[in-house]
């Protein structure tokens, strides 16, 4: 049993409606800034976003050609494994279902990989169906390098580390390929609302 | 409990079994909420080794989540889980024959501070130098004790250097840690360097001492990051 | 800059759950480009877990993930690792 510290509460919010908050997290306002390694700060006119693997052609956008796509604004709540949850999270991107139209593929999972080597791992059927997004602003702002700018996979049902910053194409995959966190401890699908946070859960 | 500046306060605390420490070392603190909420922070040992409490100085972070509750609302008789002693890297350990360079900026200095007091125990005669950087006099930590320290000899040298104000009749340095001034302060022989504070001060003069013709492997570097909040 | 970046002091509490003894003067060699430091050197990034990276060529050394009791530890990046007691 952890020893309890009188009077420490932590700057987390406890009046957020409850079924809005999955189990063992805690609200907060703040935007906390977690990254596994440097910040990458690729110039965009080099930047490109690329659908890869099992597909009939590959697919490629510029970073003008991304910005050129129709986009929506979305509200969501977001949820780290780390405890944090941020409520009506406002983004700005491109549907990951629109990035997907008339690409032919068997494959039934992805890996996202992103600037600096971090890759994550999905079940195709988490990011169609209005489910995902590649995103390039946060709250009315162009999306700040900190943050995973200038764009990010943003797939919020899940937890928030498969909402790989950096994001630069998805790998499209006939077997379920474990990614950065995933094949180290941290849970495959990610479902805060089943809490499954690590392997095992 | 005392405090030190408007912002930093030393905890004065009583552990059970404790292994004793080198002079460096920090702990990880775990606070725990009634409602099993926990947080955990890292803190440098303030103190010298063999004293009859572990000391560690706390700097209150604004909207931080442990140092506000450390700072303002925990008293005497209040408990909290540490980890540690840890860290081998970043101690005390100084060639006799050198010469030792403390580069502190803000909290930074809470490590080289327990350094300086190992080494007043020891009665070290190693030549040493601390160059401590605060934002103003008020916000330089354990104030009275430096100044007694380097009053007294023995090989210590200090050299602050207030940033953003000075006392009336300051004739220290006053702008951030640049190379022309570490040019001016540093030692000229081949020192064994502690450098400890935020990762953007320690980064910079790293580089700074290392353009100097300072070896990488003779600057011993501690991060403190937003998390120590 | 990075001002998120810390280095191996960071990550000494936890790495003390794993190894017996001192593990910040434990001397490591990135698999990727040779080099060889202690481990109080090397950058460490705290997020979902912890990430050990190479100073030099910032290749992952170490990831270091725990639920408060389980831990598990992707070595991979680290060629070698030499411990002095």
């Amino acid at each position: 049993m952890p020893i309890i510290s009188r009077g420490f509460k932590g700057r987390r919010r406890d009046d957020a409606p409850r079924d809005r908050v999955p189990p063992g997290q805690y609200v907060t306002d703040d935007f906390p800034v977690l990254s596994a390694g440097p910040t990458p700060h690729t110039p965009l006119d080099q930047w490109d976003f690329t659908i890869v693997g099992e597909v009939d052609e590959r697919r490629r956008w510029t970073w003008d050609e991304l910005r050129a796509l129709p986009s929506e604004t979305i509200t969501v709540d977001i949820s780290c494994v780390t405890k944090w949850t941020k409520l009506d999270t406002i983004w700005e991107g491109v549907p990951v279902d629109t990035l997907l139209e008339g690409v032919e593929t068997s494959a039934e999972y992805l890996t996202a990989f992103c600037d600096g080597g971090y890759t994550t791992n999905l079940p195709l059927a988490d990011v169609t169906d209005g489910q995902a997004w590649v995103a390039y602003g946060y709250d009315g702002e162009p999306l700040e390098p900190e943050h995973g700018g200038p764009a990010r996979l943003l797939v919020p049902h899940l937890y928030f580390w498969k909402s790989a910053k950096w994001v630069r194409g998805l790998r499209l995959t006939a077997t379920d390929e474990p990614g950065f966190w995933e094949s180290n401890g941290y849970h495959n699908y990610g479902d805060p609302w089943k809490e499954q946070r690590y392997w095992g859960d | 409990m005392w405090p030190e500046t408007d912002r930093v306060k030393t905890l004065a605390l009583d552990v059970a079994d404790w292994p004793g420490h080198r002079a460096g070392q920090h702990v990880d603190v775990r606070l725990t909420a009634d409602d099993g909420y926990q947080a955990q922070r890292s803190y440098s040992i303030a103190s010298a080794a063999g004293g009859p409490r572990v000391e560690l100085t706390v700097e209150r972070i604004d909207d931080g989540e442990v140092s506000p509750y450390l700072t303002e609302e925990a008293h005497t008789g209040d408990r909290f889980e540490l980890r540690g002693p840890v860290g081998g890297y970043f101690v005390w350990d100084p060639d006799p024959h050198g010469a030792v360079f403390l580069v502190g900026g803000g909290s930074g200095v809470v490590p080289l501070m327990a350094m300086i007091r190992q080494r007043a125990a020891n009665h070290d005669a190693v030549p040493t130098r601390l160059l401590y950087s605060a934002r103003s006099w008020e916000d330089v930590i354990y104030r009275d004790e430096l100044e007694r320290s380097r009053n007294h000899g023995e090989g210590l040298e200090i050299v602050f250097t207030l940033t953003r104000e000075q006392p009336p009749g300051w004739t220290g340095y006053s702008r951030r840690v640049d190379r022309e001034l570490l040019s001016e302060v540093a030692p000229t022989e081949l020192a064994l360097t502690f450098l400890c504070g935020p990762t953007p001060f320690v980064e910079a003069v790293a580089e700074s001492l290392v353009g100097l013709g300072h070896a990488p492997s003779r600057i011993k570097i501690e991060r403190f990051g937003p998390t120590g909040g | 800059m990075e001002a998120l970046r810390l280095d191996g002091n960071a990550a000494a509490g936890l790495l003390s759950e794993v190894f017996v003894g001192e593990m910040t003067t434990a001397v490591g060699t990135c698999d990727g480009c040779g080099s060889a430091e202690p481990v109080g050197a090397v950058h460490v990034y705290l997020a979902a877990g912890t990430v050990l990276r190479c100073p030099h060529c910032e290749a992952v050394v170490m990831k270091v993930v725990s639920d408060g009791e389980r831990i598990w530890m992707d070595l991979r990046g680290l060629r070698t690792l030499e411990l002095v007691p």
